[in-house]
């Protein structure tokens, strides 16, 4: 019995009525764990009961504890007729369950029914005592903690990233039960919503054992999603990357905080340790003997655990130690169809269907799986010879080498992180992806995981198949997901293979000089960009140049990733949203022949869209795309594709080449001036988002010392690339073969039409920028103000003489449109970005389509120049810390000054002439920026250390910093700034964000995940404001349950938010309609940086008064 | 291709104070965004036409959802569903309550009731303010009039920690329910002169000085009513008029004082009582200052009047009340 969990009813307010006769209410309250129900005292005829019950005690396993919400229910006594339910209010008690996060969760929740949504609100106190149970053999595993945070989380540092985790676990949809006949929708509602609470608890709980036997204690990149599979079932699956991450012990410690991830990252010292972990026992010692036993959740009995845990049980033996791994490999027409390999992308995608999935239809074909273990090692050694002499001698091939071992022993090389500590990701290799279509109603057994498990497993390999194409040992920016329509589901894996420095892999194995070494060999910032494939044996022809950075290595011309921008990549100028829209009719039809269907049509979506895309990224005059997140929807009688990256300018890679026209008919002489005036459209087109976003790449001599020229620059192509996957694919040439993709042949109207719409792509107004991922490039000043927001449009599709065309644009008009409306309602938050931008289609119905839009607009500072040089130093940095005595040499003097520079800065007319001078030196730019907000006031301090590390690193001394007298008027301004912030901070605001930082704050404690599923139904949809009314009110309610949880644990605000499913299904014939939300993120504490401020600052201002009085100060 | 759902939901819950004016006017949604258009909004922000209805319409659906909830304002602060800035919260409250001085004057002393309410349709015509307008302000009224009814305490007060309005605006609501619980009826042609203004500084002086609770702050309905024992008391003052000794005697003091002091003397001696002769003749309001203090004055020297605490409470506030609405 290893926990206690104390739950006291404190009060009600805001009760509805429920006796019609009083206008009052007798409300009582019963709290149920498992099986275990306390109730409270009837409190009479009061809207506000005040119950202040006794502190109900629950005695319970740590297993259920996790599994097992708190459910507590608010009812209306009636001494006749039975208790009416009011509503009710379900806590998660994960986040009191590790020592490091909540102690106890106490605050004001809504009470919600599915029916009528909040109904008034409710006091609870929550406390959970724990006893230690060193049990190994247990069930639970508590204690792990769990993070939405696609990246390292702020307040740790990363001891081991270990890898890949995931799990899957099934039961029956009570929606489909015989038992929904006869019960009510609010039963039936509530049983759902049970049922998957259960369901994630139990998830995570399994995950958790999963992250304990690798040794790790956390999960980061904590993704879970549901698939609504109808009759064969409800299916909740996770992916994680598992890590052991250490608490930062103190935040006061570290350099004052900083508004950008990026700079904070760089604060945290990673591990130089080269034996972090001592428990290791080392690939030698297999630990056959770990088995456990794994017993499902004795609350109800129908789902099972995934089948493939046995593989992460023995993490430290041979990638397979059971002998030759067997397959139950789709039968006969195991047709892989078509990878449209882009060359330039790097992509590799496949769509495998396997339509006869059930064994008895066709022979079951056995097939020995090869090693890969091996294959890696080849590819490795292979590159190793190939490349090692240029990039620094045998040092890479034995970095290969090492990282091979840390990786060889994971099935699935898989990380679900986007960001990543300095010097984690080394080379890039492009997008990975797969697609497979599955019949549900041809599950064996749908009660039981294992199919669902191999299916996702034959996704896995293919995306790792990929990456060893790519010859990339891992993949980053890992994500799964579905989309089902009937019996139909397609299930997608993308990601970004990627080369991956060993030294958080692995304990122990790498020599520390070894890194040292590799690093300081390390071109800066242009890394990641350098092809990781032989150049001679490469995996599809490619176009290569030298670097545009460093002119050693080879780099593609464009590189497409799933990951966000690495911190310390340099670019040029502002980057943007790029999207790519698609539909594809498709005709309505059944099982075998609808899949046959949708797999063929797949391969030409997935073309389509990376053409779109390429041609889109050209027209922004940028050479690379960040957070490229691809969408395939399949509906009744079409195929939706939306694409969403965010698209940048690489200074390492070369400059895109413009897009030219050619007429299929050269003799028609209008033909040609209209083909002409096309062309001009487009190249006027360039030069606009050009100037828009800041294009203007420094002139690089093409004669550098010591590189060789590069290649005489060539247009892209597109062509055919090969497989490396061992299965006996049939490929299917999609390419334009030996044509140049950037010619655009206008040979029919489609071709006209892709031309135009690629025209129709509005920028958004002055003052606007969007991107999907976290952090905008070119974008760096922002001030505090946040506005995370969800807009959903539902768009009836006129059915008659559907075309793809008219298809095609109705679904670009509905983006677009709704992209406009949002800039439109935040035009006063300008200058601003929208970031995360998070765009999510799906099909309810034959005619409609449904779009939501989750993002955060944040205000920046327009006032800060945006400095180009700054990636320059920020470089430099990283050399220098490095050496980790250089820098803390520096740290307080450098306090003193950047302090002593700030109540002396110059006033704004200096300022802006100061910085828009090209001609000053880095320095004196940082210090003369805008003060008007604390956040830029750490930017500069950033600066100035940057700057230090520069001077300390070339052995000069001195650096003369010069400061303009004081101006009053500056410091009013800072003044007026800052005052309206401290009112936004009033109790009770809890702030929600996709990104995982606030800008302008800190984080100073990580609470426990947020993860919650709601469903709301209504039989009077136009007496609740029809369908908009209803949605817009369930949102609002979602956002406030969310928030007053987050509140509940003490926290302030949601970071790395997620709404990851919004089903919504609607009959208004009959006045119903019906929504699933399903949110996640992270529950933090954060305090602004001014406050921090006053704290830490304090001092060293005493001390340095009297020093900057001169104006000028020498360092 | 037609948008059947079209929503936007923020952390902080938007609001745009031009569309709350709008849907505060009772504008309908196509109305609103003629105005909009009108405004030169899609020039400045180079938006089309679509999304300034699909903005309206969310704005709209936004504040049709707050509107329960501005009924009882502290529901507002305490409520989880709508995070508002508390700044933005004083601002919805603030306007939702304000109400057109057009309207006040045509309502003002009448009965709040279901057939006042009828009238509405009349008003909206007469006063210009559209019928939605009208309806929202005349259920304003009613619900502060019965919130506050039966309360102890101070009136305005009252209605400032039930409705969380600003002083300036919670005096005049007292002011409203003032009138409406004493029927006052402001709408008699010889009043129509009159503004809100004048006649919310009257009812704020009755309600300092002649309601139960100027004399005990802790009685029932200490600020609502006219204190009846006051009332009752007035009767006593009638001795003044009807008494021809003392009246002659009042006249005569009244007279002598401010005999050379006035420019309208004939007409004083031949009038001696109240505004509308006064207003006709055209005195200069100093003289009706002046003439109005002396009144008051002097009757402290007629002797064998006993009243005079009880004129000094009666004629305090009638001689402000009467200067006030002494004017054109």
């Amino acid at each position: 019995m290893p926990g206690k969990l104390k739950v006291k009813i404190v009060a009600g307010r805001h009760l509805p009525v429920m006796d019609r006769a009083s206008d009052l209410t007798d409300a009582f309250v019963e709290v149920k764990f498992g099986n275990t129900t306390f109730k409270t005292d009837v409190y009479h005829k009061s809207l506000n009961p005040q119950w202040n019950s006794e502190w109900f005690k629950f005695e319970v396993d740590d297993e259920d504890l996790q599994d097992e919400p708190l459910q507590i229910t608010v009812l209306d006594h009636d001494t006749y007729s039975a208790n009416d339910a009011i509503g009710k209010v379900y806590i998660d008690i994960d986040p009191l369950l590790y020592s490091e996060a909540a102690t106890v969760i106490s605050g004001w929740f809504p009470i919600y029914d599915t029916i009528h949504g909040i109904r008034g609100e409710i006091n609870v106190v929550v406390k959970v005592d724990l006893f230690n149970d060193l049990n190994r053999f247990r069930q639970s595993s508590c204690g792990v903690k769990f993070f939405c945070t696609t990246s390292i989380p702020k307040c740790y540092r990363a001891v081991i990233i270990h890898g890949f985790v995931e799990e899957l676990v099934v039961n029956e949809d009570p929606e489909y039960q015989w038992i929904d006949r006869i019960r009510t929708p609010r039963a039936s509602n509530e049983a759902r919503q049970r049922l998957i609470s259960l369901m994630s608890g139990e998830l995570q709980r399994k995950i958790g054992l999963k992250v304990l036997e690798m040794r790790g204690n956390a999960v980061v990149g904590y993704l879970q999603c549901f698939d609504l599979e109808g009759e064969s079932g409800l299916v909740v699956r996770a992916i994680g990357t598992a890590c052991t991450l250490d608490k930062l012990s103190s935040t006061a410690a570290f350099l004052p905080a900083c508004n950008s991830p990026s700079k904070e990252m760089k604060e945290i010292p990673f591990n130089e340790d080269p034996n972090p972990n001592t428990h290791s026992s080392g690939p030698s010692t297999p630990l056959k003997n770990q088995t456990y036993s794994f017993s499902p959740s004795k609350s109800y009995s129908r789902q099972s655990s995934s089948s493939d845990t046995d593989l992460s049980l023995t993490p430290k033996t041979a990638p397979y130690p059971q002998g030759p791994r067997i397959f139950l490999c789709p039968s006969s027409p195991s047709l892989s169809s078509g990878s449209p390999h882009l060359k330039k992308s790097c992509l590799l995608s496949e769509s495998s269907l396997t339509p006869h999935h059930s064994s008895h239809i066709s022979p079951v074909v056995l097939r020995k799986s090869v090693s890969f273990s091996e294959e890696l090692l080849l590819a490795a050694s292979g590159m190793g010879s190939g490349s090692a002499g240029k990039e620094g001698g045998p040092f890479k091939a034995l970095l290969r080498q090492q990282t091979q071992s840390a990786l060889e022993q994971r099935e699935f090389p898989f990380f679900t992180l986007t960001a990543f500590p300095p010097g984690f990701l080394v080379h890039v290799g492009g997008v990975v992806s797969a697609r497979s279509v599955k019949l549900l109603d041809r599950i064996h057994n749908p009660d039981e995981p294992e199919t669902r498990d191999a299916w996702w497993a034959e996704i896995r390999q293919e995306i790792k198949s990929h990456a060893k194409a790519l010859g990339c040992h891992a993949v980053v920016g890992y994500s799964e997901s579905t989309s089902i329509c009937e019996e139909v589901c397609i299930l997608s894996a993308s990601g970004t293979a990627a080369v991956l420095n060993p030294r958080f892999l692995q304990d122990g194995t790498v020599e520390g000089c070894l890194e040292q070494r590799q690093e300081e060999n390390l071109p800066p910032g242009c890394g990641f960009c350098h092809i990781p494939y032989d150049e001679l044996n490469m995996p599809f022809p490619a176009h290569l140049t030298y670097c545009y950075s460093c002119r050693k290595q080879k780099v593609p011309d464009v590189l497409f990733t799933t990951i966000d921008l690495p911190t310390d990549a340099t670019v040029v100028g502002k980057g943007c949203l790029i999207q790519a829209r698609l539909c594809r009719l498709k005709k309505k039809a059944q099982a075998e022949a609808n899949a046959t269907a949708i797999s063929n049509l797949l391969p030409f979506m997935e073309y389509e869209v990376h053409t779109q895309l390429m041609n889109k990224l050209k027209l922004k005059g940028m050479n690379a795309l960040f957070g490229l997140r691809i969408q395939i929807t399949v509906g009744e009688n079409m195929l939706m594709g939306l694409a969403s990256a965010t698209g940048v300018y690489l200074t390492a890679l070369p400059t895109p080449g413009g897009i030219q026209i050619a007429g299929k008919t050269p003799n028609d002489g209008s033909y040609e001036q209209h083909i002409s005036h096309m062309q001009k459209k487009i190249n006027d087109t360039i030069a606009k988002n050009k100037e828009l976003y800041e294009i203007n790449p420094p002139e690089i001599p093409e004669e550098i010392i010591g590189s060789p020229i590069p290649e005489p620059r060539q247009r892209s192509r597109l062509l055919r690339s090969q497989s490396e996957s061992s299965d006996e694919v049939i490929e299917l040439d999609l390419s334009h073969g030996k044509k140049d993709a950037f010619v655009l042949e206008i040979d029919d109207t489609d071709a006209m039409e892709d031309v135009h719409s690629l025209l129709t792509d509005v920028p958004p107004p002055s003052g606007f920028y969007s991107c999907n991922t976290e952090i905008m490039p070119g974008i760096n000043n922002w001030t505090s103000e946040i506005q995370m927001f969800t807009s959903v449009r539902v768009s009836r599709l006129s059915n008659i003489n559907l075309t793809n065309q008219t298809l095609n644009k109705n679904f670009n008009d509905l983006c677009e449109n709704l992209l406009k409306s949002l800039y439109f309602k935040l035009r006063s938050m300008i200058p601003c970005c929208l970031c995360h931008v998070n765009f999510t289609v799906s099909l309810p119905e034959d005619e409609l389509i449904q779009i939501t839009v989750t993002a955060v607009a944040i205000t920046f500072d327009k006032h800060q120049a945006v400095q180009t040089t700054k990636t320059h130093v920020e470089k430099s940095l990283q050399r220098a810390s490095a050496d980790n005595e250089e820098l803390l040499q520096f740290p307080l003097e450098l306090c003193t000054d950047s302090l002593a520079s700030h109540p002396f800065s110059p006033a704004k007319e200096h300022l802006e002439s100061a910085s828009s001078n090209s001609g000053i030196p880095a320095a004196q730019r940082a210090t003369s920026i805008d003060y008007s907000s604390f956040a830029d006031r750490c930017n500069s301090w950033i600066e100035l250390i940057k700057l230090k590390a520069q001077t300390i690193r070339r052995g000069s001394i001195k650096t003369t910093v010069s400061v303009e007298k004081a101006s009053p008027l500056t410091e009013g301004h800072f003044r007026q700034r800052s005052a309206p912030a401290c009112a936004n901070s009033t109790v009770g605001v809890v702030k929600m964000t996709p990104l995982s930082f606030i800008p302008g704050a800190k984080i100073t404690k990580y609470l426990g995940i947020i993860n919650m599923f709601f469903i709301r139904e209504t039989t009077s949809l136009r007496e609740e404001g029809g369908v908009s009314g209803f949605l817009h009110a369930f949102i609002a309610e979602v956002f406030a349950m969310v928030r007053a949880h987050v509140a509940a644990l003490g926290g302030n605000a949601v970071v790395s938010y997620i709404m990851k499913q919004c089903v919504f299904m609607e009959n208004p014939n009959k006045n119903q309609a019906q929504c699933l939300i399903n949110v996640s993120g992270d529950a933090v504490i954060f305090v602004r940086e001014s406050e921090l401020e006053i704290i830490s600052a304090q001092q060293p201002i005493a001390s340095c008064q009297p020093a900057c009085s001169g104006g000028e100060i020498a360092t | 291709m037609t948008n059947e759902l079209d929503i936007f939901v923020g952390n902080t819950t938007l609001i745009d104070e031009d569309v709350y004016r709008l849907w505060l006017d009772g504008y309908s949604v196509s109305d609103a965004v003629g105005l909009r258009v009108r405004s030169g909004i899609l020039e400045q922000t180079g938006a089309t036409a679509g999304v300034l209805q699909s903005d309206t319409m969310d704005h709209y659906r936004t504040f049709h959802m707050l509107e329960r909830l501005l009924h009882t304002p502290p529901k507002l602060l305490h409520q989880l569903v709508f995070q508002i800035p508390p700044s933005r919260q004083a601002l919805l409250i603030e306007r939702y309550y304000a109400f057109d001085e057009a309207f006040v004057r045509e309502v003002l002393g009448k009965k709040l009731s279901k057939g006042t309410k009828k009238d509405l349709d009349d008003i909206s015509t007469k006063t210009g303010v559209t019928l939605k307008s009208c309806r929202r302000q005349f259920d304003n009224f009613k619900r502060v009039f019965k919130v506050v009814e039966e309360m102890r305490g101070s009136l305005a007060g009252n209605i400032q920690q039930h409705f969380l309005l600003s002083d300036r605006l919670a005096r005049d609501y007292a002011a409203v329910v003032f009138f409406a619980n004493n029927r006052f009826e402001t709408g008699k042609k010889k009043l129509q002169y009159l503004t809100f203004g004048d006649l919310a500084f009257c009812a704020e002086l009755m309600i300092q000085n002649w309601t139960p609770g100027a004399v005990d702050s802790q009685v029932d309905d200490m600020d609502v009513d006219l204190d009846k024992e006051f009332l009752q008391d007035l009767k006593e003052l009638k001795v003044l008029v009807a008494d021809k000794d003392l009246l002659d005697l009042h006249k005569s003091l009244v007279c002598t004082a401010l005999r050379g002091k006035l420019s309208v003397f004939p007409e004083m001696e031949a009038n001696f009582k109240f505004i509308e002769p006064c207003r006709s003749d055209r005195w200069p309001l100093n003289d009706v200052r002046l003439f109005l203090n002396q009144y008051s004055a002097s009757v402290h020297s007629l002797d064998g009047f006993r009243h005079q605490a009880l004129w000094d409470r009666y004629m305090v506030t009638l001689r402000s009340c009467l200067l006030r609405m002494y004017h054109d």
